[in-house]
Protein backbone atom coordinates (compact mmCIF):
# COMPACT_ATOMS: atom_id res chain seq x y z
CA UNK A 1 0.00 0.00 0.00
CA UNK A 2 2.07 2.39 -1.40
CA UNK A 3 1.11 5.75 -2.61
CA UNK A 4 -0.06 8.98 -1.86
CA UNK A 5 -1.42 10.23 0.52
CA UNK A 6 -3.54 13.24 1.36
CA UNK A 7 -2.81 13.19 5.28
CA UNK A 8 -0.36 12.11 7.82
CA UNK A 9 -2.20 8.68 9.00
CA UNK A 10 -1.57 9.13 12.93
CA UNK A 11 -1.82 5.29 13.78
CA UNK A 12 -0.75 4.21 16.88
CA UNK A 13 3.35 2.94 16.84
CA UNK A 14 2.92 -0.66 16.65
CA UNK A 15 6.29 -1.28 17.19
CA UNK A 16 9.09 -4.34 16.34
CA UNK A 17 7.58 -7.24 14.23
CA UNK A 18 8.56 -8.12 10.80
CA UNK A 19 4.93 -8.44 10.27
CA UNK A 20 4.43 -4.98 10.21
CA UNK A 21 0.41 -5.05 9.66
CA UNK A 22 -0.88 -2.04 8.38
CA UNK A 23 1.43 0.35 9.96
CA UNK A 24 4.15 1.28 7.30
CA UNK A 25 7.55 0.32 8.26
CA UNK A 26 8.28 3.74 7.19
CA UNK A 27 6.58 6.59 5.72
CA UNK A 28 7.44 9.78 4.15
CA UNK A 29 3.89 12.00 4.58
CA UNK A 30 3.84 14.87 2.73
CA UNK A 31 7.93 15.65 3.05
CA UNK A 32 9.62 18.77 1.18
CA UNK A 33 13.03 19.27 1.34
CA UNK A 34 14.85 22.31 0.18
CA UNK A 35 18.36 23.91 0.44
CA UNK A 36 18.97 26.98 2.34
CA UNK A 37 18.10 29.53 -0.01
CA UNK A 38 17.58 27.39 -2.98
CA UNK A 39 13.96 26.02 -4.33
CA UNK A 40 12.36 23.19 -2.92
CA UNK A 41 14.70 19.52 -4.01
CA UNK A 42 11.26 17.79 -3.01
CA UNK A 43 7.65 19.05 -2.57
CA UNK A 44 4.74 17.15 -0.74
CA UNK A 45 5.95 14.24 -1.33
CA UNK A 46 4.12 10.59 0.53
CA UNK A 47 5.46 7.65 0.41
CA UNK A 48 4.62 4.48 2.60
CA UNK A 49 6.84 1.57 2.70
CA UNK A 50 4.63 -1.55 4.00
CA UNK A 51 6.62 -4.52 5.01
CA UNK A 52 7.23 -7.20 2.15
CA UNK A 53 6.13 -4.87 -0.50
CA UNK A 54 9.67 -3.43 -2.07
CA UNK A 55 8.78 -0.30 -3.45
CA UNK A 56 11.08 1.15 -6.53
CA UNK A 57 11.75 5.08 -6.90
CA UNK A 58 11.64 6.07 -10.00
CA UNK A 59 12.96 9.04 -12.46
CA UNK A 60 15.26 10.89 -13.86
CA UNK A 61 18.86 12.77 -12.92
CA UNK A 62 17.63 15.62 -10.76
CA UNK A 63 14.32 14.58 -9.98
CA UNK A 64 15.03 14.05 -6.21
CA UNK A 65 14.94 10.41 -5.79
CA UNK A 66 18.08 10.29 -3.79
CA UNK A 67 16.66 12.92 -1.71
CA UNK A 68 14.03 11.26 -0.70
CA UNK A 69 16.12 7.93 0.10
CA UNK A 70 17.98 10.30 2.13
CA UNK A 71 15.40 11.28 4.19
CA UNK A 72 14.20 7.90 4.92
CA UNK A 73 17.84 6.96 5.73
CA UNK A 74 17.96 9.78 8.28
CA UNK A 75 20.71 11.67 6.39
CA UNK A 76 18.96 14.83 6.08
CA UNK A 77 16.18 16.37 8.03
CA UNK A 78 12.49 17.20 5.87
CA UNK A 79 12.17 21.10 5.69
CA UNK A 80 8.30 20.43 5.76
CA UNK A 81 6.09 17.05 6.31
CA UNK A 82 7.46 13.99 8.74
CA UNK A 83 9.34 10.79 8.04
CA UNK A 84 7.92 8.16 9.97
CA UNK A 85 9.13 4.75 11.03
CA UNK A 86 6.97 2.45 12.55
CA UNK A 87 4.19 4.94 12.73
CA UNK A 88 6.63 7.17 15.02
CA UNK A 89 8.37 10.30 14.26
CA UNK A 90 11.98 9.32 12.92
CA UNK A 91 15.00 9.90 15.09
CA UNK A 92 18.14 9.30 13.12
CA UNK A 93 20.05 8.04 16.31
CA UNK A 94 17.49 5.47 17.27
CA UNK A 95 19.70 2.37 17.49
CA UNK A 96 16.50 0.37 16.76
CA UNK A 97 15.81 2.83 13.64
CA UNK A 98 19.70 2.42 12.11
CA UNK A 99 19.49 -1.24 12.60
CA UNK A 100 16.06 -2.03 10.61
CA UNK A 101 16.97 0.43 7.99
CA UNK A 102 19.94 -0.04 6.14
CA UNK A 103 21.13 1.35 3.14
CA UNK A 104 23.27 -0.01 -0.30
CA UNK A 105 25.05 2.64 -2.26
CA UNK A 106 25.56 2.75 -6.33
CA UNK A 107 29.08 2.80 -6.64
CA UNK A 108 30.86 -0.39 -5.04
CA UNK A 109 34.34 1.35 -5.87
CA UNK A 110 33.83 4.17 -3.64
CA UNK A 111 31.67 2.73 -1.34
CA UNK A 112 34.08 0.34 0.60
CA UNK A 113 37.46 1.61 2.44
CA UNK A 114 39.86 -0.13 -0.03
CA UNK A 115 41.92 -0.54 3.30
CA UNK A 116 40.05 -2.43 5.45
CA UNK A 117 39.80 -6.13 5.23
CA UNK A 118 36.54 -7.60 3.74
CA UNK A 119 35.67 -8.98 7.28
CA UNK A 120 36.10 -5.76 8.87
CA UNK A 121 33.95 -3.97 6.29
CA UNK A 122 30.89 -5.99 7.04
CA UNK A 123 31.11 -5.90 10.18
CA UNK A 124 31.22 -2.36 10.72
CA UNK A 125 27.59 -1.88 11.83
CA UNK A 126 27.46 -4.23 14.19
CA UNK A 127 30.56 -2.48 16.01
CA UNK A 128 28.62 0.78 15.54
CA UNK A 129 25.52 -0.23 16.70
CA UNK A 130 27.51 -2.40 20.01
CA UNK A 131 26.32 -5.57 18.91
CA UNK A 132 26.22 -8.10 19.79
CA UNK A 133 25.51 -6.31 23.51
CA UNK A 134 26.13 -9.43 25.75
CA UNK A 135 29.44 -11.25 26.50
CA UNK A 136 33.26 -10.78 26.57
CA UNK A 137 35.14 -8.87 24.62
CA UNK A 138 36.80 -11.60 22.75
CA UNK A 139 33.27 -13.69 22.37
CA UNK A 140 31.72 -10.55 21.10
CA UNK A 141 34.42 -10.70 18.50
CA UNK A 142 34.26 -13.76 17.50
CA UNK A 143 30.05 -13.51 17.30
CA UNK A 144 30.59 -10.61 14.94
CA UNK A 145 32.89 -12.19 12.44
CA UNK A 146 30.83 -15.27 12.85
CA UNK A 147 27.34 -13.22 11.62
CA UNK A 148 29.67 -11.58 8.54
CA UNK A 149 30.95 -15.05 7.89
CA UNK A 150 27.46 -15.90 7.40
CA UNK A 151 26.00 -12.75 5.85
CA UNK A 152 29.13 -13.11 3.15
CA UNK A 153 27.51 -16.53 2.51
CA UNK A 154 24.33 -15.44 2.10
CA UNK A 155 25.65 -13.16 -1.04
CA UNK A 156 27.32 -16.29 -2.45
CA UNK A 157 30.88 -15.22 -1.70
CA UNK A 158 33.55 -17.53 -0.83
CA UNK A 159 34.54 -17.88 3.18
CA UNK A 160 37.75 -16.31 2.40
CA UNK A 161 36.56 -13.61 0.86
CA UNK A 162 36.60 -11.67 4.70
CA UNK A 163 40.21 -11.78 4.68
CA UNK A 164 40.72 -10.16 1.61
CA UNK A 165 40.26 -6.76 0.64
CA UNK A 166 37.84 -4.59 -1.78
CA UNK A 167 40.31 -4.23 -4.70
CA UNK A 168 40.65 -8.13 -5.48
CA UNK A 169 37.10 -8.59 -6.15
CA UNK A 170 34.85 -7.11 -9.62
CA UNK A 171 32.51 -4.86 -9.39
CA UNK A 172 29.42 -7.41 -9.21
CA UNK A 173 31.59 -9.34 -5.98
CA UNK A 174 31.78 -5.61 -4.87
CA UNK A 175 28.04 -4.98 -4.38
CA UNK A 176 27.93 -8.18 -3.00
CA UNK A 177 30.05 -7.29 -0.08
CA UNK A 178 28.00 -4.05 -0.19
CA UNK A 179 24.73 -5.79 0.46
CA UNK A 180 26.78 -8.03 3.22
CA UNK A 181 27.30 -4.93 5.08
CA UNK A 182 24.01 -4.10 5.33
CA UNK A 183 22.02 -7.42 5.75
CA UNK A 184 24.39 -8.28 8.90
CA UNK A 185 22.76 -6.59 11.68
CA UNK A 186 19.26 -8.26 10.34
CA UNK A 187 17.70 -5.33 8.95
CA UNK A 188 13.81 -5.26 8.29
CA UNK A 189 14.23 -2.40 5.50
CA UNK A 190 17.11 -1.88 2.90
CA UNK A 191 17.44 1.17 1.13
CA UNK A 192 19.51 0.91 -1.79
CA UNK A 193 20.47 3.90 -4.51
CA UNK A 194 21.05 2.36 -8.50
CA UNK A 195 22.39 -0.94 -6.54
CA UNK A 196 22.86 -2.27 -9.99
CA UNK A 197 23.48 0.30 -12.30
CA UNK A 198 27.22 0.53 -12.38
CA UNK A 199 27.30 -3.26 -13.24
CA UNK A 200 27.62 -4.87 -16.51
CA UNK A 201 24.36 -6.61 -17.94
CA UNK A 202 25.19 -10.28 -16.72
CA UNK A 203 25.96 -9.35 -13.61
CA UNK A 204 23.34 -6.52 -12.92
CA UNK A 205 20.70 -9.62 -13.58
CA UNK A 206 22.76 -11.98 -11.13
CA UNK A 207 22.80 -9.41 -8.50
CA UNK A 208 18.96 -8.39 -9.14
CA UNK A 209 18.21 -12.11 -8.56
CA UNK A 210 19.87 -11.94 -5.29
CA UNK A 211 18.32 -8.57 -4.22
CA UNK A 212 15.36 -10.81 -4.83
CA UNK A 213 16.33 -13.73 -2.65
CA UNK A 214 17.38 -12.00 0.27
CA UNK A 215 13.91 -10.30 0.38
CA UNK A 216 12.03 -13.37 0.56
CA UNK A 217 14.56 -15.91 2.24
CA UNK A 218 15.53 -12.55 5.34
CA UNK A 219 11.90 -10.90 5.59
CA UNK A 220 13.58 -7.74 3.76
CA UNK A 221 11.84 -5.07 2.27
CA UNK A 222 13.53 -3.17 -0.49
CA UNK A 223 13.22 0.41 -1.35
CA UNK A 224 15.15 0.88 -4.46
CA UNK A 225 15.84 4.06 -6.37
CA UNK A 226 16.66 3.17 -10.03
CA UNK A 227 16.28 4.47 -13.45
CA UNK A 228 16.19 1.24 -14.83
CA UNK A 229 12.24 0.12 -15.36
CA UNK A 230 13.66 -3.29 -16.16
CA UNK A 231 15.14 -3.37 -12.65
CA UNK A 232 12.53 -2.09 -11.21
CA UNK A 233 10.10 -3.83 -12.96
CA UNK A 234 11.63 -7.04 -11.82
CA UNK A 235 11.87 -6.47 -7.64
CA UNK A 236 9.58 -4.37 -6.84
CA UNK A 237 5.50 -4.80 -6.88
CA UNK A 238 5.01 -1.00 -5.79
CA UNK A 239 6.32 1.71 -7.55
CA UNK A 240 6.49 5.51 -7.37
CA UNK A 241 7.37 7.95 -9.98
CA UNK A 242 9.23 11.28 -9.17
CA UNK A 243 9.74 13.88 -11.43
CA UNK A 244 11.02 17.65 -10.47
CA UNK A 245 10.62 16.62 -6.75
CA UNK A 246 7.24 15.83 -6.72
CA UNK A 247 5.42 12.12 -7.03
CA UNK A 248 3.47 12.61 -10.25
CA UNK A 249 2.45 8.68 -10.00
CA UNK A 250 2.78 5.96 -7.59
CA UNK A 251 0.79 2.38 -6.77
CA UNK A 252 1.29 -1.27 -8.25
CA UNK A 253 3.73 -1.69 -10.27
CA UNK A 254 2.23 -3.42 -12.85
CA UNK A 255 -0.31 -0.66 -13.15
CA UNK A 256 1.83 2.17 -13.28
CA UNK A 257 4.29 0.94 -15.83
CA UNK A 258 1.82 -1.31 -17.41
CA UNK A 259 -0.92 1.55 -18.02
CA UNK A 260 0.95 4.93 -17.43
CA UNK A 261 -1.50 7.43 -16.40
CA UNK A 262 0.71 10.18 -16.36
CA UNK A 263 2.19 11.61 -19.59
CA UNK A 264 5.53 11.89 -17.67
CA UNK A 265 5.36 7.79 -16.96
CA UNK A 266 4.70 7.24 -19.89
CA UNK A 267 7.22 8.90 -22.16
CA UNK A 268 9.73 6.98 -19.49
CA UNK A 269 8.31 3.86 -20.72
CA UNK A 270 8.39 4.96 -24.58
CA UNK A 271 12.00 5.76 -23.80
CA UNK A 272 13.57 2.20 -22.55
CA UNK A 273 15.43 0.65 -25.57
CA UNK A 274 14.22 -2.75 -26.01
CA UNK A 275 14.93 -5.99 -28.09
CA UNK A 276 11.39 -7.04 -28.54
CA UNK A 277 11.30 -3.44 -30.08
CA UNK A 278 14.82 -2.81 -31.75
CA UNK A 279 14.37 -1.50 -35.48
CA UNK A 280 17.33 -3.48 -36.78
CA UNK A 281 15.24 -7.14 -35.36
CA UNK A 282 12.27 -6.65 -37.09
CA UNK B 1 33.81 1.56 -51.46
CA UNK B 2 35.55 0.65 -47.47
CA UNK B 3 35.63 3.68 -45.31
CA UNK B 4 37.86 1.80 -42.74
CA UNK B 5 39.70 -1.31 -42.39
CA UNK B 6 41.01 -2.67 -39.36
CA UNK B 7 43.42 -5.84 -39.82
CA UNK B 8 44.41 -7.64 -37.20
CA UNK B 9 44.24 -4.71 -34.85
CA UNK B 10 45.95 -4.93 -31.36
CA UNK B 11 46.69 -2.53 -28.53
CA UNK B 12 49.45 -3.42 -26.14
CA UNK B 13 49.26 -2.05 -22.77
CA UNK B 14 52.75 -0.45 -21.46
CA UNK B 15 53.17 -3.19 -19.30
CA UNK B 16 53.34 -5.74 -22.16
CA UNK B 17 50.02 -6.99 -22.18
CA UNK B 18 47.43 -6.92 -24.90
CA UNK B 19 44.10 -5.35 -24.17
CA UNK B 20 42.97 -5.48 -27.92
CA UNK B 21 43.66 -8.82 -29.81
CA UNK B 22 44.02 -9.44 -33.63
CA UNK B 23 40.70 -7.46 -34.34
CA UNK B 24 39.59 -7.37 -37.74
CA UNK B 25 36.32 -5.24 -39.83
CA UNK B 26 35.21 -2.95 -41.79
CA UNK B 27 32.98 -0.50 -42.31
CA UNK B 28 31.45 0.57 -45.82
CA UNK B 29 30.34 4.09 -47.38
CA UNK B 30 26.70 4.64 -45.40
CA UNK B 31 27.13 1.17 -43.18
CA UNK B 32 25.95 1.03 -39.57
CA UNK B 33 28.50 -1.41 -37.68
CA UNK B 34 28.04 -1.66 -33.93
CA UNK B 35 30.93 -2.68 -30.94
CA UNK B 36 29.21 -4.63 -28.26
CA UNK B 37 30.79 -5.36 -25.12
CA UNK B 38 31.22 -5.02 -21.37
CA UNK B 39 33.02 -2.97 -19.36
CA UNK B 40 37.15 -3.32 -20.10
CA UNK B 41 36.09 -5.34 -23.28
CA UNK B 42 38.66 -2.96 -25.51
CA UNK B 43 35.48 -1.41 -26.96
CA UNK B 44 36.66 2.32 -26.31
CA UNK B 45 40.37 1.60 -27.24
CA UNK B 46 39.53 0.36 -30.64
CA UNK B 47 37.40 3.75 -31.29
CA UNK B 48 40.82 5.21 -29.96
CA UNK B 49 43.15 3.30 -32.01
CA UNK B 50 41.33 3.90 -35.21
CA UNK B 51 41.41 7.82 -34.74
CA UNK B 52 45.18 7.48 -33.79
CA UNK B 53 44.52 8.96 -30.55
CA UNK B 54 45.49 6.66 -28.12
CA UNK B 55 46.51 6.92 -24.62
CA UNK B 56 50.33 7.71 -24.07
CA UNK B 57 52.07 4.50 -23.61
CA UNK B 58 48.91 2.70 -25.29
CA UNK B 59 50.71 1.45 -28.78
CA UNK B 60 48.44 -0.07 -31.58
CA UNK B 61 49.86 -3.19 -33.66
CA UNK B 62 48.01 -4.43 -36.77
CA UNK B 63 46.59 -1.93 -39.70
CA UNK B 64 43.75 0.17 -39.37
CA UNK B 65 43.69 2.25 -42.97
CA UNK B 66 40.78 4.77 -42.65
CA UNK B 67 40.09 6.91 -45.69
CA UNK B 68 43.00 5.20 -47.67
CA UNK B 69 45.65 6.22 -45.02
CA UNK B 70 47.17 4.22 -42.77
CA UNK B 71 46.43 5.23 -39.56
CA UNK B 72 48.73 3.13 -37.44
CA UNK B 73 52.01 4.28 -37.17
CA UNK B 74 51.35 7.70 -38.58
CA UNK B 75 52.79 10.88 -37.83
CA UNK B 76 50.48 13.82 -36.67
CA UNK B 77 50.33 15.75 -39.70
CA UNK B 78 49.23 12.30 -41.78
CA UNK B 79 46.45 11.97 -39.21
CA UNK B 80 45.30 15.87 -38.97
CA UNK B 81 44.39 15.05 -42.84
CA UNK B 82 41.92 12.06 -41.69
CA UNK B 83 40.90 12.95 -38.94
CA UNK B 84 37.35 15.53 -39.16
CA UNK B 85 37.18 14.57 -42.66
CA UNK B 86 37.23 10.53 -43.06
CA UNK B 87 35.95 10.21 -39.48
CA UNK B 88 34.89 12.10 -36.20
CA UNK B 89 33.96 10.84 -32.66
CA UNK B 90 31.62 11.53 -30.43
CA UNK B 91 32.35 10.79 -26.74
CA UNK B 92 30.31 9.31 -23.59
CA UNK B 93 30.91 12.30 -21.46
CA UNK B 94 29.83 15.67 -22.96
CA UNK B 95 30.97 17.58 -19.95
CA UNK B 96 34.75 16.53 -20.45
CA UNK B 97 34.95 16.07 -24.30
CA UNK B 98 33.91 19.81 -23.95
CA UNK B 99 35.99 22.82 -23.23
CA UNK B 100 34.30 24.23 -19.79
CA UNK B 101 36.05 27.45 -20.18
CA UNK B 102 34.92 28.50 -23.95
CA UNK B 103 31.06 29.84 -24.96
CA UNK B 104 29.52 26.38 -26.62
CA UNK B 105 29.38 29.13 -29.83
CA UNK B 106 33.16 29.32 -30.39
CA UNK B 107 33.36 25.27 -29.53
CA UNK B 108 31.27 24.58 -32.55
CA UNK B 109 33.13 26.97 -34.45
CA UNK B 110 36.43 25.63 -34.27
CA UNK B 111 35.70 22.67 -36.27
CA UNK B 112 33.87 24.76 -38.95
CA UNK B 113 36.22 27.46 -39.30
CA UNK B 114 39.13 24.56 -40.10
CA UNK B 115 36.73 22.65 -42.31
CA UNK B 116 35.59 24.78 -44.60
CA UNK B 117 37.55 28.38 -43.57
CA UNK B 118 34.85 30.45 -42.88
CA UNK B 119 34.99 33.12 -41.06
CA UNK B 120 32.59 36.55 -39.71
CA UNK B 121 29.32 36.59 -40.56
CA UNK B 122 29.28 33.38 -42.80
CA UNK B 123 31.03 31.32 -39.70
CA UNK B 124 28.41 32.95 -37.11
CA UNK B 125 25.63 31.83 -39.84
CA UNK B 126 27.09 28.38 -40.05
CA UNK B 127 27.65 27.80 -36.25
CA UNK B 128 23.78 28.80 -35.84
CA UNK B 129 23.25 26.11 -39.08
CA UNK B 130 25.26 23.02 -37.08
CA UNK B 131 23.17 24.17 -33.61
CA UNK B 132 19.94 24.30 -35.33
CA UNK B 133 20.71 21.13 -37.05
CA UNK B 134 21.17 18.87 -33.80
CA UNK B 135 17.69 21.10 -32.63
CA UNK B 136 19.31 23.41 -30.25
CA UNK B 137 17.95 27.18 -29.79
CA UNK B 138 20.40 30.00 -30.66
CA UNK B 139 20.62 30.87 -26.87
CA UNK B 140 23.02 28.17 -26.58
CA UNK B 141 25.48 29.53 -28.41
CA UNK B 142 25.83 32.11 -26.14
CA UNK B 143 26.32 29.51 -22.97
CA UNK B 144 28.82 27.67 -21.08
CA UNK B 145 28.77 24.25 -21.46
CA UNK B 146 28.34 23.80 -17.42
CA UNK B 147 25.25 26.28 -17.87
CA UNK B 148 22.94 23.66 -20.81
CA UNK B 149 21.35 20.34 -19.85
CA UNK B 150 23.71 17.04 -20.38
CA UNK B 151 21.30 16.39 -23.32
CA UNK B 152 21.96 20.01 -25.06
CA UNK B 153 25.58 19.39 -24.35
CA UNK B 154 25.84 15.64 -26.12
CA UNK B 155 23.99 17.42 -29.03
CA UNK B 156 26.37 20.11 -29.01
CA UNK B 157 29.50 17.56 -29.17
CA UNK B 158 27.58 15.82 -32.12
CA UNK B 159 27.60 19.16 -34.10
CA UNK B 160 30.65 19.44 -33.44
CA UNK B 161 31.42 16.25 -35.01
CA UNK B 162 29.06 16.45 -38.12
CA UNK B 163 30.50 20.29 -38.56
CA UNK B 164 33.68 18.51 -40.30
CA UNK B 165 31.20 16.67 -42.57
CA UNK B 166 33.30 13.32 -41.97
CA UNK B 167 32.12 9.97 -43.92
CA UNK B 168 31.88 7.66 -40.39
CA UNK B 169 31.00 9.20 -37.18
CA UNK B 170 31.91 7.40 -34.63
CA UNK B 171 30.16 7.00 -31.32
CA UNK B 172 31.66 5.72 -28.23
CA UNK B 173 28.39 5.19 -25.66
CA UNK B 174 27.24 8.39 -26.63
CA UNK B 175 24.11 8.24 -24.61
CA UNK B 176 25.19 5.85 -22.00
CA UNK B 177 25.25 9.50 -19.28
CA UNK B 178 22.09 10.71 -20.38
CA UNK B 179 18.68 10.34 -18.48
CA UNK B 180 16.60 7.57 -20.83
CA UNK B 181 14.09 9.75 -21.84
CA UNK B 182 17.16 12.23 -23.48
CA UNK B 183 18.44 9.08 -24.63
CA UNK B 184 15.99 8.34 -26.69
CA UNK B 185 16.25 11.71 -28.19
CA UNK B 186 19.54 11.82 -28.86
CA UNK B 187 19.69 8.71 -30.49
CA UNK B 188 16.46 9.38 -32.98
CA UNK B 189 18.32 13.07 -34.07
CA UNK B 190 21.51 10.99 -34.44
CA UNK B 191 19.59 8.49 -36.91
CA UNK B 192 18.50 11.23 -38.48
CA UNK B 193 21.33 12.60 -39.04
CA UNK B 194 23.47 9.73 -40.23
CA UNK B 195 20.46 8.30 -42.59
CA UNK B 196 20.09 12.05 -43.83
CA UNK B 197 23.84 12.96 -44.72
CA UNK B 198 24.21 9.06 -45.96
CA UNK B 199 27.17 8.73 -43.52
CA UNK B 200 29.04 5.72 -42.20
CA UNK B 201 28.46 4.94 -38.49
CA UNK B 202 30.59 3.22 -35.93
CA UNK B 203 28.71 2.90 -33.18
CA UNK B 204 29.89 1.43 -29.85
CA UNK B 205 27.72 0.83 -26.44
CA UNK B 206 27.50 -1.75 -23.84
CA UNK B 207 23.82 -2.04 -24.46
CA UNK B 208 22.46 -4.14 -26.91
CA UNK B 209 19.16 -2.99 -26.93
CA UNK B 210 20.53 0.19 -28.03
CA UNK B 211 23.28 -1.22 -30.56
CA UNK B 212 19.95 -3.37 -31.77
CA UNK B 213 18.33 -0.18 -32.86
CA UNK B 214 20.91 1.37 -34.42
CA UNK B 215 23.69 -1.22 -36.24
CA UNK B 216 22.81 -3.57 -39.12
CA UNK B 217 26.11 -5.63 -37.91
CA UNK B 218 28.27 -5.68 -35.09
CA UNK B 219 31.16 -7.18 -33.57
CA UNK B 220 30.66 -8.51 -30.18
CA UNK B 221 33.89 -8.41 -27.90
CA UNK B 222 35.00 -9.86 -24.72
CA UNK B 223 38.35 -9.68 -22.85
CA UNK B 224 39.37 -7.70 -26.47
CA UNK B 225 38.89 -10.44 -28.98
CA UNK B 226 35.61 -10.50 -30.95
CA UNK B 227 33.87 -13.71 -30.33
CA UNK B 228 30.96 -12.97 -33.04
CA UNK B 229 30.05 -10.75 -35.75
CA UNK B 230 27.63 -11.11 -38.37
CA UNK B 231 23.83 -9.06 -39.05
CA UNK B 232 22.52 -8.05 -35.64
CA UNK B 233 19.25 -9.55 -36.34
CA UNK B 234 21.21 -13.17 -36.54
CA UNK B 235 23.77 -12.43 -33.90
CA UNK B 236 20.67 -11.40 -31.54
CA UNK B 237 18.57 -14.19 -32.90
CA UNK B 238 20.40 -16.83 -32.98
CA UNK B 239 24.01 -16.10 -31.34
CA UNK B 240 26.43 -18.85 -31.67
CA UNK B 241 29.33 -18.28 -29.68
CA UNK B 242 28.37 -19.03 -25.44
CA UNK B 243 29.48 -15.30 -24.69
CA UNK B 244 27.36 -14.03 -27.00
CA UNK B 245 24.17 -16.41 -26.05
CA UNK B 246 24.89 -15.38 -22.38
CA UNK B 247 24.94 -11.45 -23.09
CA UNK B 248 21.47 -11.63 -24.99
CA UNK B 249 20.02 -14.19 -22.19
CA UNK B 250 20.91 -11.14 -19.92
CA UNK B 251 19.47 -8.71 -21.65
CA UNK B 252 16.49 -10.60 -22.80
CA UNK B 253 16.35 -11.91 -18.42
CA UNK B 254 15.50 -7.55 -17.69
CA UNK B 255 13.63 -6.85 -20.32
CA UNK B 256 11.10 -9.89 -19.93
CA UNK B 257 10.59 -8.41 -16.78
CA UNK B 258 9.52 -5.13 -18.36
CA UNK B 259 7.89 -6.66 -21.20
CA UNK B 260 5.17 -8.49 -19.41
CA UNK B 261 4.14 -5.65 -17.16
CA UNK B 262 4.16 -3.51 -20.55
CA UNK B 263 4.31 -5.23 -23.51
Amino acid sequence: MTGTRAGAPESSGANGGAGGGDVPVLEASRAGFSYRGGRPVLEDVSVSVTAGRNVALVGESGAGKTTLLRLLLGLARPSTGRILFDGAELAPRDRAFRRAVQPVFQDPYSSLDPRQRVGRIVSEPLRSLGLPAAGSRAARRAEAAERAAEALESVGLPADAARRYPHEFSGGQRQRIAIARAVVCGPRVLLADEPVSALDVSTRVRVVELLAELGRSRGLTLVVVSHDLSVVAALCPEAVVVESGRVVESGPTERVLGSPAHPYTRRLVESVPRLSRAARLR
Amino acid sequence: MTLLRADDLSVRHPDGHDLVRGLSFAVEAGARLGLVGESGSGKSLTALAVMGLLPAGMTAAGGVVLGGTQVVGASGRTLDRVRGRSASMVFQEPLTALDPLMRVGRQVAGPIRRRRGLRGGALRAAVMDALSEVRLPERVAGAYPHEISGGQRQRVAIAMALACEPELLIADEPTTALDVTVQAEVLTLLDGLVAGRGMALLFISHDLAVVADVADRIVVLKEGSAVESGRTRDVVREPRHPYTRSLVDSAWALEGELDRLAP
